[in-house]
């Protein structure tokens, strides 16, 4: 492998691994913060892409159709949260897993009936859709380092959010005693409601972002589960900081494993998810 | 649903049972009345939801049209359906595929589209001895090491796809090319299939890559593409695997120096999704948009009209097993229970189907030509015949 294809494989693991960032952000804060298993979050990702899908030939702009697509998404999460995560709090996880199986059966069937079963495009917004040359015979989407640059971007504000708003403190709070922090006055439920509803937000987000390079297929949700799922148990249950940086090994993980060792290139991950936990079995940044 | 499905149609079954015998009661009394022979019972076990509920409801529109066209009958008896959605979920395959053979005694059995349920479908086929007719998969030993007298495909295999592309592209110039595809039991099929055609003629595979299915992720192997610097590049892709490919080879730059090429799944029924980047691409396969054939002209409008919607490959693939069939139970005059007369009449047939004519082989595999198609908008055009009456080499089966 010669320099040059060298860095352009690790601008691969970089961009690939923000994405799975963007996905497992919205798992991580359900899961640490409200302890919630959230199966159906890959179908929140798979809502999000069709949504794209149909706000973009609706609205005619990609930007706009992003901006509407976010606003239906917290709306789904208030609804959702209101309707039937608010009574597994206090239940077992084996209760969660039933329920938000089951959402994904809905969602999937909701998606058969809304759109059907057929493969889509969403266009790249044309501003980005030129590349950038790096070798004789291959070149670089503009829209993909854009949509990394979007990753970071919203890797900071959650940063911010979490650490250095009275929100975010609320929520730091809230995860770590729930009797505490509503005895102290402020509305727990409320809070728990808007967590969830940012979670499916940002999965949604992430479903939006990628659709112009990604596809909208039926099932698209379930690949990208599991893989979110590795990340936030690596990084750390309830870590944001955690999910960045075990999506980004992922990323590299999973680029320099197909490119290496293609013969076990579907086990590289997974491997390196045993290998990280049989060294910490929190999690790169989870609490023991 | 699967189970209310069956039950409604056993339901329906023992009512036409107890009409029947209220009928033979009847002959008692009124001795004019003569018995209808009982209906012909075809097994539909097709994916109805999931990846592949398109294909299954294509092939069974093109059936139950062919049935329609012969006024509802085949051979003077007239048909009932059964029909299983397979879910293209390979562990329910035998457990299916014996309930609608065993439970539900079907005289016919038809499906699928996914290779790995067909294997389970081939086993029940196997040591059932029911006639089955294959309408999509292209898992080759099911005309292969697999295959028996009562099993027969009017589709393809595998192999048979994608084995006209590497003389195509050699034609073209490339002598050298890299390979691309997902590491499935599919993916190594049509790898086998193309090697075997591209080296024939000299061409050199500089690089074959494997992706883990059903992973999109493409970058890192486009990357590897763009570094080996080949003449051109083949794959095997299909649906949402194939959409995303296309529109990645193509957002990489490669696609102007390192033109692809692929077997027809790669740009059937992609097209909208795929847009700008499809367009130019050269495939084979068994059919084609625009191919001069009358049949197939008759075929589509007569498609159209009844059900609103374009025919596709895997619809004219479920119109010739109706067609099949036919010509079975003419030779038998109806009498299912003569599966022997029915074997018969079935091998070394002629099929004047939508793709044009193609003869039975005697592994009870398509004798078809392969075409060159284009993309042009949204049609996959027919350029010319890649390869005239191209055979699967059927290897390791003993019959005939």
């Amino acid at each position: 492998m010669d320099t040059a294809i060298f860095f352009i494989q690790v601008l691969n693991s970089v961009q690939y691994g923000l994405l799975l960032f963007l996905v497992a952000s919205g798992l991580t804060l359900i899961f640490g913060i409200m302890g919630i298993i959230n199966l159906a979050h890959g179908s929140f990702y798979m809502i999000g892409a069709y949504l794209a899908f149909s706000l973009t030939g609706l609205i005619g702009d990609f930007w706009l159709a992003l901006a509407a697509g976010v606003v239906v998404a917290v709306l789904i999460g208030l609804a959702l949260e209101w309707l039937v995560i608010r009574f597994l709090y206090d239940r077992d996880h084996l209760y969660q897993v039933l329920l938000t199986y089951g959402l994904i059966l809905i969602f999937e069937e909701c998606r058969s009936l809304l759109w059907g079963d057929d493969v889509h495009g969403v266009p790249v917004p044309p501003a980005l859709d030129f590349s950038i040359p790096l070798t004789e015979n291959l070149s670089y989407q503009v829209f993909r380092v854009a949509m990394s640059a979007i990753c970071l971007a919203i890797a900071a504000g959650m940063y911010w959010l979490i650490q250095k708003t009275r929100l975010g403190m609320m929520i730091r709070a809230g995860s770590v005693n729930r009797e505490m922090v509503q005895s102290l006055g402020i509305n727990i439920g409320l809070l728990y409601r808007v967590v969830f509803a940012l979670g499916v937000a940002l999965a949604a987000f992430a479903g939006m972002l990628g659709s112009p390079v990604s596809s909208v297929f039926p099932g698209m949700g379930n690949q990208v589960l599991i893989v979110s799922f590795v990340v936030v148990v690596i990084g750390g249950i309830g870590s944001v900081k955690g999910a960045l940086v075990a999506a980004l090994a992922i990323g590299f993980a999973d680029t320099f494993g197909k490119v290496l060792l293609p013969q076990i290139a579907g086990m590289v991950v997974y491997l390196l998810m045993a290998a990280i936990l049989l060294w910490r079995p929190q999690g790169i940044f989870g609490k023991a | 649903m699967n189970d209310s499905k069956a039950l409604a149609s056993r339901r329906r079954f023992l009512k036409t049972a107890a009409g029947g015998a209220a009928a033979a009661a009847g002959v008692l009394h009124a001795p004019f009345i003569i018995a209808q022979p009982a209906k012909i019972k075809v097994g539909l076990m097709l994916p109805y939801t999931g990846t592949y509920a398109a294909l299954g409801t294509a092939i069974t529109n093109a059936f139950k049209l062919y049935i329609a066209e012969k006024g509802g009958k085949l051979a003077g008896r007239e048909l009932e359906y059964v029909v299983l959605d397979d879910e293209s979920d390979p562990a329910k395959g035998v457990d299916n595929a014996s309930r609608i053979v065993n439970r539900d005694k079907v005289d016919v059995l038809v499906g699928t589209v996914h290779s790995g349920v067909q294997a389970g479908m081939v086993k029940v086929s196997r040591e059932s001895g029911v006639l089955s007719i294959i309408p999509n998969a292209g898992f080759g030993a099911a005309t292969g090491a697999l295959c028996a007298p009562n099993i027969f495909r009017t589709s393809f295999s595998n192999w048979q796809t994608i084995h006209a592309l590497g003389k195509v592209m050699m034609e073209k110039g490339h002598k050298t090319c890299a390979w691309i595809t997902h590491k499935y039991a599919a993916g190594q099929e049509m790898f086998e299939g193309f090697k075997e055609g591209y080296e024939k003629v000299g061409g050199r595979i500089v690089k074959d890559l494997w992706l883990p299915f059903p992973n999109v992720e493409f970058q890192a192997l486009l990357t590897e593409i763009a570094a080996a610097k080949p003449s051109a590049t083949a794959c095997f892709f299909a649906g949402g695997g194939a959409v995303k490919f296309v529109k990645d080879y193509d957002a990489a730059g490669l696609k102007k120096n390192i033109p692809l090429y692929g077997n027809g799944f790669l740009t059937d029924g992609t097209l909208q999704a795929q847009g700008a980047s499809a367009q130019g691409i050269l495939t084979t396969l068994h059919y084609a948009d625009s191919l001069n054939v009358p049949k197939d002209r008759e075929f589509r409008l007569n498609y159209a009209k009844a059900y609103k919607l374009q025919p596709d490959v895997y619809a004219v693939q479920g119109y010739d097993a109706a067609q099949l069939l036919d010509i079975g139970l003419k030779a038998v005059k109806g009498d299912m229970k003569n599966t022997k007369g029915m074997i018969k009449a079935m091998e070394g047939v002629t099929i004047d189907s939508p793709r044009g004519k193609w003869k039975m082989s005697k592994a009870h595999n398509p004798i078809q030509d392969s075409y060159l198609r284009q993309v042009v908008g949204e049609q996959n055009k027919f350029v010319g015949v890649a390869w005239k009456a191209l055979e699967d080499p059927a290897r390791g089966c003993k019959m005939g």
